[in-house]
């Protein structure tokens, strides 16, 4: 698996708060066995709403990062969203804060979502309004953000951090080591026993 | 054990396999539910691997998003939703998970189901890939959502890597007024604390407020954690508990019932317990709450009126007054009186033999208003045949809501349930967001399921206070 140490590339700003999974992939598109086929239905209903909508704008097409207000990725649990994103070409997101059932699923599937300051997330947006074709780096290793020539700072939890850098983010294989410790531990657990 | 140790940790400990290099624990699941929505490329991803599940009893499956309430013969007339109750059969079968399937009397929705089987138990983990998995921890157990990718780590090895969260104590004393019910005091959290307020918090629900409460009440409460931003949310287990338990068809039986209540018993935090955060409300303080806004947490007593845009810090007002053009509201309105086009009871939130129960009491001989489409949709099929047994069905009928049959509905437009164009639609369901009930230009009002009867006979946003007799109040 990858080691994730930063990412680059131009950015698309979506600077609102409280973005629910719903609007990110609305539910109609969770009728579905495979998540093939998700990136182009990304914030589909709120696109058809707004001729503005930054997914539809051609200056930002390329776009590899994405930049959220707070709460970012709200409500169901949906992986849909974010395999949705990854989709239409995000690898990473940047915002005030992240719901965490989001959270936890971007993390696995080898997506930073960092958080920064309204100040920093607001100075972005400026300079990628103007700039689109700004690329920027969100660097792991030092927590920061760079655009040309300015930098922001930018957190993570420890944890998420160290999967993504150590290129452990998929769980799964971690997991599969334990077997004996995993049923070991199940043993002590009253209900797994039927409190025999 | 420890007795500044609350449940949420002494529980956590109990299922802690061991720390993962990354930080995160491996931790144990006892329980995983899954539905056919977030299942199927879970199990993909173990066939991609050639991995098998690893406790298959530990998993159970039902079907409850894509399933019509109308007509649930099959093959459904969705193409796209009969595959995806094929993949759920197939994949069920080829690892050795029972399926509670539309034609078994336990379908239901994933909610309801876990706790009326008594699969739900305290001290579990419990997960499954729907947010509002919180639901089961009125148990007294550790209860999350989680993605599709975690599904297939639990079935691949019945663990999942996860942070531990910290542990807001919720307090609420005091005695509710008449009419205010579970689904008013979790929406009246929510509008305290914010969509946002519980991030990074498992959230104990304390006090004399839930102690009172029925297991389905506190199951109202748990289930709207995740609006509140919180990872979980749990209430200690007590005789309640135990009572609604006991005799379940997967509750333990006999001597073992005896042994399992004694140690759910002493999993409850006690009153030396510590916790990273307390947070403390007073029941007089609630009244029925209806939500105006695009998030859950934009609402307001249902005699108030609504609060202008300045009220609110500067960095709110964008979304403020996002939320009144979508909603197409005005500030300073009242709420009550406001004209509805829709009325659901339903969802894992409010379709539970209780909720049936207080909803019909208001809809008993009345009728919905003419131009309102009103909905009744068990959370069970074992719910739905209870309120047949007790007549619930022909009041509803009586009434002019129809009576569906069991399935998650109009919460969430997975199914022929939708909102059309910019109906106005008073819920008993946990979300409003945008386009949530299946109309991209849908507008929804989360209220209890009182007061969505109360709104469905008036054709308009209820006190439901004025209609309830002179005995109830």
């Amino acid at each position: 698996m990858n080691q994730i140490e930063s990412i680059t590339g131009t950015c698309i700003p979506l600077l609102l708060d409280d973005i629910d999974t719903d609007r990110i992939i609305p539910a109609r598109y969770l009728r579905c066995v495979t998540f093939e086929g998700l990136g182009e239905h990304a914030f589909e209903d709120d696109r058809k709403q707004d001729p503005e909508h930054p997914f539809d704008k051609p200056q930002f097409q390329n776009a590899s990062i994405l930049l959220g207000g707070r709460n970012f990725g709200c409500g169901s649990s949906r992986e849909h969203a974010p395999q949705s994103l990854i989709r239409w070409g995000i690898k990473a997101i940047i915002a005030e804060s992240f719901a965490e059932i989001f959270f936890g699923n971007c993390t696995g599937l080898g997506v930073p979502a960092v958080c920064a300051s309204r100040d920093t997330l607001e100075a972005l947006d400026q300079t990628i309004h103007n700039q689109p074709e700004q690329e920027l780096t969100v660097d792991l290793l030092t927590m920061k953000i760079k655009c040309g020539d300015q930098q922001f700072d930018c957190t993570l939890p420890d944890n998420a951090r160290a999967a993504l850098t150590s290129g452990t983010y998929d769980f799964l294989a971690q997991l599969l080591q334990s077997e004996s410790e995993i049923k070991e531990q199940a043993a002590g657990v009253p209900y797994f026993s039927s409190f025999a | 054990m420890s007795s500044t140790k609350n449940l949420f940790d002494k529980v956590w400990d109990l299922h802690s396999v061991k720390t993962l290099d990354s930080g995160q624990d491996q931790l144990l699941i006892g329980l995983h539910l899954i539905h056919e929505v977030t299942s199927p490329q879970a199990f993909e991803m173990l066939r991609e691997r050639d991995l098998k599940v690893m406790f298959p009893e530990r998993t159970i499956a039902t079907v409850d998003h894509i399933v019509p309430t109308l007509n649930q013969t099959r093959p459904f007339a969705d193409n796209l939703a009969e595959q995806m109750m094929s993949a759920i059969e197939k994949s069920c079968r080829e690892f050795g998970i029972t399926l509670l399937d539309v034609n078994d009397s336990r379908q239901g929705i994933v909610h309801v189901v876990g706790p009326e089987q008594g699969l739900t138990q305290p001290g579990m983990t419990i997960v499954c890939g729907d947010s509002h998995t919180s639901t089961h921890g009125a148990f007294g157990s550790i209860a999350l959502g989680i993605g599709t990718s975690q599904v297939a780590h639990v079935l691949a090895t019945q663990t999942m890597a996860l942070g531990r969260p910290k542990v807001r104590q919720i307090l609420i004393n005091g005695e509710l007024g008449p009419g205010v019910t579970a689904k008013d005091v979790t929406l009246y959290i929510i509008q305290k604390l914010g969509v946002q307020g519980g991030v990074g918090y498992a959230y104990e629900y304390a006090g004399e407020v839930f102690d009172r409460m029925s297991m389905e009440e506190r199951m109202t409460v748990c289930n709207m954690s995740i609006e509140g931003g919180a990872r979980c949310g749990y209430i200690n287990p007590d005789q309640t508990t135990i009572d609604y338990l006991k005799g379940r068809p997967c509750s333990p039986q006999g001597d073992a019932f005896e042994k399992a209540a004694q140690w759910w018993l002493e999993l409850a935090s006690g009153p030396d317990a510590k916790f990273d955060d307390v947070v403390e409300f007073d029941a007089a303080d609630i009244e029925p709450t209806v939500t105006w806004g695009i998030t859950p947490a934009q609402s307001v007593g249902v005699s108030e009126n609504l609060a202008p845009i300045s009220s609110y810090p500067e960095e709110e007002q964008t979304l403020i007054k996002e939320a009144f053009r979508y909603m197409e509201l005005e500030e300073n309105q009242p709420i009550k009186g406001q004209k509805i086009d829709v009325a659901f009871i339903g969802s894992c939130t409010n379709s539970r033999i209780s909720d049936l129960r207080e909803a019909a009491k208001v809809a008993e001989g009345r009728h919905v208003s003419e131009h309102v489409r009103a909905l009744v949709v068990p959370g069970s099929q074992l719910v739905r045949k209870q309120a047949i047994e007790e007549g619930l069905d022909k009041i509803f009928i009586d009434a002019g809501f129809e009576w569906r049959e069991a399935g998650c509905s109009m919460c969430l437009a997975m199914n022929p349930d939708k909102l059309v164009g910019n109906e106005l639609c008073a819920s008993s369901s946990n979300r409003n967001f945008k386009g949530r009930q299946g109309s991209p230009t849908g507008r929804t009002l989360l209220m209890s399921p009182t007061m969505v009867a109360a709104a469905a006979i008036n054709g308009c946003v209820t006190d439901v206070r004025e209609m309830l007799s002179p005995a109830t109040v």
